[in-house]
């Protein structure tokens, strides 16, 4: 159940996309869901699409991995999109009793569903082909124009990095605890929701109780090695923007381009 | 009969990922009732992966597993049965605390397997005894006691449960030798006064030696053997060679029989030990006169 979880997960690999400057791959990203957001059209969607599904080939991530990755919001899709088809006013085409699907809503719900999935899989695909470190250090690096403004950008930047770094060790110590209570007889799987909630309780306290003692300890080996924040702070890796990475962001934009084109031709 | 049977056995994490992993492959295992097993190899070498089998918690990728001749994949086995059945103590089991008290804590278990009250209270002060806490700890928090004790209480929480196989990941991880030794002859105790059969995972081939009737030997995801302990320790130079650190009075025996004196080498203990050196004097000195 929680192996299902793939979010912030990454994927090792060395495509043209994993090397990507991750300082470009975020703006991508952005400009990407961007795209998502004007295209107020089919076609504007799909060339979204066709922009979604080539950086997917080029990065070489399986398929069944980007699949796994909807696995969790297919439940949010269902729900918006059953809302979406049924409860939306406009030109009915069929009747069921009481039940009526619209033109309206029809088209709300697939541009909605496209939307979604495409939304979560370009999010994804940041995250399977950039490493958590990198990835933070790209952000802090985004952001730091905010530094002028006396926005704690380093300490932001070190919490997210912090947090990346113990998702996986926390869904790791949940399946261990979980296990070890199942071990005991304890029962998750049946009962009422109130016999389900209570039956969290062995899980939750003993998490509780080590995440506490992971923080202290974290916090104290990063004072035995002097840490004071960012302030005259070097770094190992240091970024460094090529040629692709420009030419990276230009096809992006091109895209966002043309359907904003397609939204004033079409529209 | 035996209590554990596993058929071509084989686990892989992380299936289809460039994380895969194999951690158990094709194990092949008889194990008897009542029998006291050390199972030990090298830090990954699939032990902790080998004994989630053995009560459900891990389902394998392929092959069978039976628990009293029953298939526990199979459709009609209620796998909380089998947990009941097959205890398992896991690795820094303190980390699943989580009740007031100790006693509650401990009742956990006897409290899943629906037992009535006097029950499950005979059974906590039992194993409470047994342990090694005292009765005034019993109504404590858990989160006030040393490590080594709430180790205890944990280990007390799956041992109420009587289970009719008792495993444990590495009990003695992280205690003082005298500490170790204490639990180690509390568990033996315990399977002394049940005749359950407990399986003991341990880094540490002195524990195993002086502790196991039997040894369960992994090595790289495979078995490598299960046998007599003595049988095992005959197979010393094959051990070290796996990079397992065989007992120093058996390296000692290995060394003296290398350097041209005829002495048996499956020796494991202090107390064969002396027996076998005072038998080869004996010998020696028979010869001379
Ligand atoms: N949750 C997991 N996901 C992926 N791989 C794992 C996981 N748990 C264990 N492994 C891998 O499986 C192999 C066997 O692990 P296992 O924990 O069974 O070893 P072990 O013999 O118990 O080691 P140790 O003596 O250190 O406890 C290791 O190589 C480990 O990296
Ligand atoms: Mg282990």
């Amino acid at each position: 159940m929680l192996k299902d979880i793939t979010i912030g997960q990454y994927f090792p690999g060395n495509s043209v996309i994993h090397r990507l400057d991750p300082r470009f791959k975020i703006i991508i990203t952005g400009v990407f869901i961007a795209m998502l957001f004007t295209a107020d059209n089919f076609i504007g969607l799909g060339i979204g699409m066709v922009f979604l599904l080539v950086s997917f080939l080029l990065s070489q991530i399986p398929f069944k991995l980007m699949l796994k990755s909807l696995k969790p919001i297919i439940p949010i899709i269902i729900f918006t999109s059953i809302l979406n088809l049924f409860f939306l006013d406009g030109v009915v085409l069929f009747k069921l009793g009481f039940i009526k699907v619209t033109y309206e809503g029809l088209r709300t719900s697939a541009f909605m569903i496209i939307r979604i999935v495409a939304l979560i899989m370009g999010s994804s695909l940041l995250t399977y082909t950039t490493s958590p470190i990198t990835l933070t250090d790209a952000i802090e690096r985004l952001l730091s124009p905010l530094k002028k403004l006396k926005f704690p950008v380093h300490e932001l930047a070190m919490m997210m990095t912090i947090a990346l770094r113990f998702i996986p060790t926390l869904i790791e110590e949940t399946d261990k605890i979980m296990s070890a209570q199942k071990a005991r007889g304890a029962d998750m799987e049946s009962g009422s929701l109130l016999q389900r909630a209570k039956a969290l309780t062995p899980i939750l306290i003993p998490l509780f109780v080590s995440a506490f003692r992971r923080a202290e300890e974290l916090a104290l080996a990063m004072e035995c090695r002097c840490y004071q924040g960012g302030d005259g702070r070097t770094r190992l890796r240091q970024l460094h923007s090529t040629g692709t990475d420009f030419f990276a962001l230009g096809i992006s934009i091109v895209f966002f381009d043309i359907i904003i084109l397609m939204n004033c031709f079409l529209g | 009969m035996s209590v554990i049977k596993t058929e071509n056995l084989t686990y892989t994490y992380s299936i289809g990922t460039p994380f895969e992993k194999t951690a158990v492959d094709n194990v092949n295992l008889e194990i008897e009732e009542g029998a006291l097993v050390g199972i030990i190899g090298h830090t990954g070498s699939g032990k902790s992966t080998l004994i989630q089998h053995f009560n459900g918690l891990v389902k394998p990728t392929s092959g069978k597993i039976y628990v009293d001749g029953q298939d526990i994949w199979a459709k009609e086995t209620k796998l909380r049965d089998i947990r009941f059945k097959v205890g398992l103590v896991f690795q820094y089991p303190e980390y699943q605390i989580f009740e007031e008290t100790v006693y509650k804590d401990i009742a956990f278990g006897p409290k899943n397997m629906g037992l009535p009250d006097e029950e499950i209270d005979r059974r906590i002060k039992e194993t409470a005894e047994l342990v090694g806490l005292h009765k005034e700890n019993l109504y404590k928090s858990p989160f006030e006691l040393s490590g080594g004790q709430k180790r205890r209480v944990a280990i007390a929480g799956v041992m109420a449960m009587e289970p009719k196989v008792l495993i444990l990941d590495e009990p003695t991880a992280g205690l003082d030798p005298k500490g170790r030794d204490k639990i180690l002859s509390q568990i033996k105790e315990y399977h002394q006064q049940k005749k359950s059969t407990v399986l003991l995972v341990s880094h540490s081939m002195e524990d195993v030696a002086k502790f196991a009737d039997k040894i369960l030997v992994m090595n790289k995801a495979q078995l490598f053997c299960y046998d007599d302990t003595p049988e095992v320790f005959k197979r010393a130079g094959e051990l070290s060679n796996m990079g397992l650190a065989v007992p120093q009075i058996t390296r000692v025996f290995n060394r003296l029989k290398q350097s041209g004196i005829d002495i048996r080498t499956d020796v494991y203990t202090t107390e064969f030990a002396r027996k076998t050196i005072l038998e080869y004097l004996e010998k020696r000195g028979g010869e001379r006169a």
